[in-house]
């Protein structure tokens, strides 16, 4: 399996189909382990890190999550190859920037990843379309059990798993919800929910995690803290503070309606316009754009089937992947030229928006 | 200003001057504008005091000279890097880390899954090197009814690790 055939196979991510994810594109957990005796990546002599790898690759790649999967080596790969995986959430930008002695196991459905020697020993991630994260931590679990019959991990009774980084201690577990949330972002209220959240002890972060913006106005929220909560109260949280964001912006996306559908169904109108003729685009207006889409979508003005394209589309507008089916590099003026070719060929056939669907269609 | 506050990232000019009170400790952090920036500060999404704070409470004066055994870490490292240096560095720096724990999280105590597995070998392997011990100076001292119950045990324990390496 190769980078090019990762693209091409359908994955959790890209191929959301059946999930009716309306508000929630996707849920993400995480886990850090390190080996007990070993320094932590950031401190490893480049030796150690060598073998810190191979342990953990073969442990890794032995497990049943991860047969037929996927083992690269990080010092190995293109720069174009990193941001591909970067784009698809596979490996973290930390990752990508790496040097020697580092690595990643990628599941042949792409739901799982483990990265090696990124901040910790092992980053375990699973990936599941949707709101699942009670199922997502059932998988991670088991994956993770399975890895600790072959791994030593380091563990003390009071501070739980240990981390590189003390604010991962305990549980070492980040929990995370991709949300669309375009009525509150429309609404401008996008702010008043960050500071709420942040008050509950969850981060708010943009699409590609830490310091990137919130084109699309998608959003990930995580828990902030890992030590004095079990994994299942973390994620009973986490779920009751994603039931009330879903919530507020049902209730958004029900005021604009009310306000002004007009104003609401212009943009959703003007994004499918330039979607289908713009011979420019950059990847945050691509996304915007997108994002109204999905939103008309979820408001009945699309077919619900079309919620797959457009969830491709956010990953496949991305830079990287734009350049891998250019096969090559492109200056970011070329890239634009190119992203509108594509989004206006995926447009062509899109079908109109029907308005008149709205009213009883308020998903 | 004659003196002006110094970054605790990167020691340039700090312009972005930060204070938070949790549980009736001032804690202050000093920030130039690029790492305010960087560390999405003026952004109220992005930021996370708590990565702050962790770099700005450790002061390496008060710590003198401690390094971990296992890997020759030292506080120093740990406020240029925000990070330790190996799993050993939180018993040898118990005392600086407690008081950066108090509300960083929920808690203080761990509280969840448990490594299960690992730790029943952990404590078979441990228990193999006491009786290890037991048995040559149960031979040494020519007391050789001990010596044969130690080795009977280690025996015992040894299955029990093979048996747990096979499943």
């Amino acid at each position: 399996m190769t980078i090019a055939s990762l693209i091409d196979t359908p994955s959790e991510l890209t191929n959301s189909a059946g999930s009716k994810s309306a508000i929630v594109l996707m849920t993400r957990i995480r886990l850090a382990r390190n080996l007990s005796g070993q320094p932590f990546p950031g401190w490893a002599k480049p030796a150690q890190r060598e073998k810190i790898l191979e342990t953990c690759r073969a442990a890794v790649t032995a497990t049943a999550a991860m047969k037929r999967g996927l083992a690269l080596n990080v010092g190995e790969l293109g720069e174009l190859e990193k941001r591909i995986l970067v784009e698809r959430h596979l490996i973290s930008r930390e990752l990508s920037g790496s040097k020697q002695g580092s690595g990643v196991v990628i599941s042949r459905d792409q739901a799982v990843s483990v990265m090696i020697n990124e901040e910790d020993h092992l980053r375990i991630q699973l990936m599941r379309s949707g709101f699942q994260l009670r199922k997502a931590w059932a998988a991670i679990d088991d994956l993770d059990t399975t890895l600790e019959e072959t791994l030593d991990f380091a563990f003390l009774p009071d501070l739980g798993y240990l981390t590189a980084c003390p604010t991962n201690l305990g549980t070492a577990m980040r929990a995370s919800a991709m949300m669309h949330l375009p009525a509150l972002v429309i609404a401008n209220q996008m702010e008043k929910v960050v500071r709420a959240v942040n008050q509950l002890g969850m981060v708010v972060r943009g699409l590609f995690g830490e310091g990137s913006d919130a084109s699309g106005s998608i959003f990930q929220i995580s828990n902030q803290t890992t030590l004095g909560e079990s994994e299942e109260e973390i994620i009973k949280r986490l779920s009751g503070v994603l039931q009330s964001i879903i919530e507020h912006e049902m209730n958004a996306r029900a005021r604009l309606l009310e306000a002004d559908a007009g104003k609401l169904f212009d943009k959703i109108g003007r994004a499918y316009g330039i979607l289908q003729n713009g011979h420019v685009l950059s990847s945050s207006e691509a996304m915007n754009l997108l994002s109204l889409i999905r939103l008309g979508v979820d408001l009945g003005v699309f077919p619900d089937s079309k919620r797959s394209v457009t969830d491709r589309l956010f990953i496949e507008a991305q830079p990287g992947h734009l350049q891998h089916a250019q096969k090559g590099e492109l200056e970011p003026g070329q890239r634009d030229l190119m992203r509108a070719e594509r989004l206006r060929s995926e447009f062509a056939n899109f079908g109109r928006p029907d308005f008149t669907l709205s009213a009883n269609g308020n998903n | 200003m004659a003196n002006p506050l110094k970054c605790d990232i990167c020691s340039k000019p700090a312009t972005v001057h930060l204070t938070q009170i949790l549980d009736n400790k001032v804690h202050k952090v000093d920030l130039c504008e690029e790492c305010a920036q960087a560390k999405g500060v003026t952004d109220p999404s992005g930021f996370s005091l708590a990565d702050l704070l962790l770099k700005a409470s450790l002061n390496p004066d008060t710590s003198g000279g401690i390094r971990c055994e296992q890997c020759g870490f030292s506080p120093n490292d740990f406020k240029k890097l925000g990070r330790f240096g190996c799993p050993a560095c939180y018993g040898a720096f118990k005392g600086l880390l407690d008081p950066m724990l108090d509300g960083m999280h929920k808690g203080t105590v761990h509280s969840g899954k448990v490594p299960r597995r690992a730790l029943e070998r952990k404590s078979l392997y441990d228990r193999l090197t006491r009786l290890e011990g037991d048995l040559s100076e149960a031979i040494k001292a020519e007391r050789y009814e001990d010596a044969a119950r130690c080795r009977d045990e280690i025996n015992q324990v040894r299955q029990a690790v093979d048996q747990k390496q096979l499943r």
